[in-house]
């Protein structure tokens, strides 16, 4: 155990890589030692065991070091290991986590398998002794070497500092006038994006404004080729092409929020996916009046209380009709506000639905003090009550 | 066997080696972020400057607009920045007040899930001065109104109401809030709900309390007690039955 040094884990530059295990355990000749799951890295030169959790503790062993090493087969509830005999330290050691011990040899435990591809690879490496070849370059002295640390971090800072620079650079010239921009645009967006991914990476987002969040999440919604009066010509064709670019934009959103939306709502959604190519209320009011005629998943619809909504196909009367008088019969009967509350609709639209469905005879209402409440109609459905009835008229 | 320079000592400069390349790590990182976010500013305000500037040529390239839309998107920027002027200051013409009903309606979808889609038309203009950017033109209250009439049609879904002096931008419609379901909610177990029931338990304001039980009330949803000790009581008969069963 007391061969083994502390080690930052990078590789000289010289030094190949042969083999990698995760899942492995050191052992101090028989006793267990607190590195007990790590990966072990096998070199030219060392073995390198890195702790799976603490990326900053790592331990080297130099094959120099290693007299002959010995497989031990596992068993039951027994990982294979590599026993690695080891012959005295060499003066001028590197600190290691311990200064003495009693066995001169150390064991390598597979806990997830790999022991005996490790093994061949490890005899492999012991028999060509490259370690004898290709000297170490920047072995240096300990005094030495923390001085290189320390000007690899202000090389770091240097080094971002330089970037960054060139960023701020970069930025202002494609700046400068249109033409530059619309030359450099793709870079810039790129740019733009890996900004804000750092930032939204360290801080959740880039602002904290939901009025923003939510302008830059419809504006990233948006439609490559948007329908103008310059592409689509005027009067009839135009619309109908809005309208067929609406149906399809608003499919998504709509179902996300229940299939029905206001009209002042699209016409914030549409613009927004339409960027700066505005379109005005009246020419989206013209066009969604074509959505119907074009036979669209998305129609009109206004109610009586003169609000103008977009709502989905699936919500046609005759399955909301259906699906009202269903969930009547199964409740035995339902008020406009039972109804809101299982549908997730509003009180309003539930009691509209009510009303269609008594409309087309679904449904029977019951006036009473405590409102209207609607029962099955079973006048139509059971037979032997219409008999009954008929007998008695 | 002893051997000099290891030992504890050595394990606690290493420890205290490794500490300091933590901070210094998470200084460089601190640096980066003010770094970026300076970037950020500086692209912002780049794109604000280009989209009043050039907004023509922008929609003249295809290409580029959409470029341009998913640099705005990423930096979080508006694109719709045109100016007041001459003639839509004194005709009510030009794309100005178009676009500030866009943003208008926008400001109201991304609060209505706090708000229920009611809010004070002045509390509308601030959200509207810090989210349209320092470099925009001030705004007034009769600008909202103007951008606001031109939304007329487009329907009833979007409504100002005149309270006692000052407005209120109604922006979610009856026919589709849940307002009036979330009072029957609360009031389920009890069979009634009062202003100081609704205010501890939906955290709702005054304006918006009153406009849902007002309304249950005109329609006969609920029925009002005036006579309850401290506050009205407002019942629902329709639980009535459900009271009646405990």
């Amino acid at each position: 155990m007391d061969r083994l040094e502390w080690s930052d884990g990078n590789l000289f530059p010289n030094e190949s890589t042969s083999i990698q295990q995760i899942g492995v355990r050191i052992y101090d000749g028989e006793d267990k030692t607190p590195f007990d799951n790590g990966s072990l890295l096998l070199t030219s030169h060392r073995l390198i065991w890195k702790d799976a959790k603490d990326q900053t503790c790592v331990l080297s062993l130099p094959l120099s070091l290693i007299v002959f090493v010995e497989e031990q087969a596992g068993g039951f509830s027994k990982s294979p290991k590599i026993l690695a005999h080891l012959s005295a330290p060499m003066p001028g050691k590197q600190p290691g986590p311990a200064t003495s011990s009693k066995n001169h040899y150390i064991r390598f435990s597979f806990t997830q398998g790999g022991m005996t591809e490790f093994y061949r690879c490890l005899a492999d490496e012991l028999a060509h002794r490259r370690w004898e070849h290709i000297p170490l370059t920047s072995h240096q002295p300990a005094s030495q070497k923390r001085h290189v640390r320390a000007a690899g971090i202000v090389g770091i800072e240097r080094n971002i500092q330089q970037k960054h620079k060139e960023t701020d650079q970069n930025i202002s010239v494609a700046f400068e006038d249109l033409n530059k921009l619309i030359a450099k645009a793709k870079d810039m967006v790129t740019l733009a994006k890996g900004i804000s991914s750092k930032i939204k990476e360290k801080q959740g987002d880039i602002t904290e404004d939901e009025t923003i969040r939510l302008q830059s999440y419809l504006l990233s919604l948006g439609v490559d080729d948007p329908v103008t009066r310059e592409t689509h010509g005027s009067g009839q064709s135009y619309y109908r092409e809005l309208a067929k670019q609406i149906g399809s934009m608003l499919e998504q959103p709509l179902r996300e929020s229940g299939g029905i939306m206001t009209l002042t709502d699209v016409y914030c959604r549409v613009n927004r996916a339409r960027g700066m190519e505005l379109l005005s209320p009246e020419d989206l009011i013209s066009a969604c009046k074509l959505l119907e005629v074009l036979k669209l998943p998305v129609r009109l619809k206004s109610f009586d209380s003169g609000v103008q909504v977009l709502q989905l196909q699936s919500h046609s009367e005759e399955e909301s009709i259906e699906k009202t008088a269903k969930l009547v019969e199964e409740n035995g009967s339902l008020t406009a506000e039972e109804l809101s509350t299982m549908a997730g609709l509003s009180v309003i639209l539930a009691k509209e639905r009510l009303l269609l469905t008594e409309k087309s005879g679904g449904v029977c209402r019951d006036e009473s003090v405590e409102g209207l409440r609607f029962y099955p109609n079973q006048f139509l459905t059971r037979k032997d009550l219409y008999f009954q009835l008929g007998r008695t008229l | 066997m002893r051997r000099r320079g290891i030992g504890m000592g050595a394990i606690k400069n290493k420890n205290l080696a490794q500490a300091r390349f933590k901070d210094k790590g998470s200084e460089l990182a601190e640096d980066q972020l003010n770094q970026m976010s300076k970037q950020l500013d500086v692209f912002r305000t780049h794109l604000e400057d280009f989209a009043a500037k050039h907004k023509d040529d922008i929609r003249k390239d295809p290409q580029f607009r959409k470029h341009f839309q998913e640099m705005c998107a990423t930096i979080g920027v508006d694109p719709l920045a045109s100016g007041k002027g001459f003639w839509a200051e004194m005709l009510g013409v030009g794309d100005f007040y178009y676009e500030l009903g866009v943003q208008i309606v926008e400001v109201c979808l991304a609060t209505s899930h706090r708000n229920g889609g009611l809010m004070d038309l002045e509390e509308l203009r601030q959200k509207l001065l810090s989210t349209r950017g320092k470099r925009k033109q001030e705004i007034s209250i009769d600008d909202l109104m103007r951008a606001i009439k031109k939304l007329k049609v487009l329907g009833n879904g979007f409504t100002v109401i005149p309270v006692g002096g000052r407005y209120l931008v109604q922006s979610v419609p009856g026919e589709l809030s849940m307002d009036h379901t979330a009072v029957l909610q609360l009031a389920e177990d009890t069979g009634y709900v009062s202003m100081s029931m609704i205010r501890d338990r939906l955290k709702w304001g005054e304006e918006r309390s009153h406009r849902a039980v007002d309304y249950m009330l005109k329609e006969g949803l609920a029925w009002v007690d005036d006579q309850a000790p401290q506050e009205k009581h407002f019942w629902f008969p329709a639980l009535f039955s459900n009271l009646d069963q405990e």
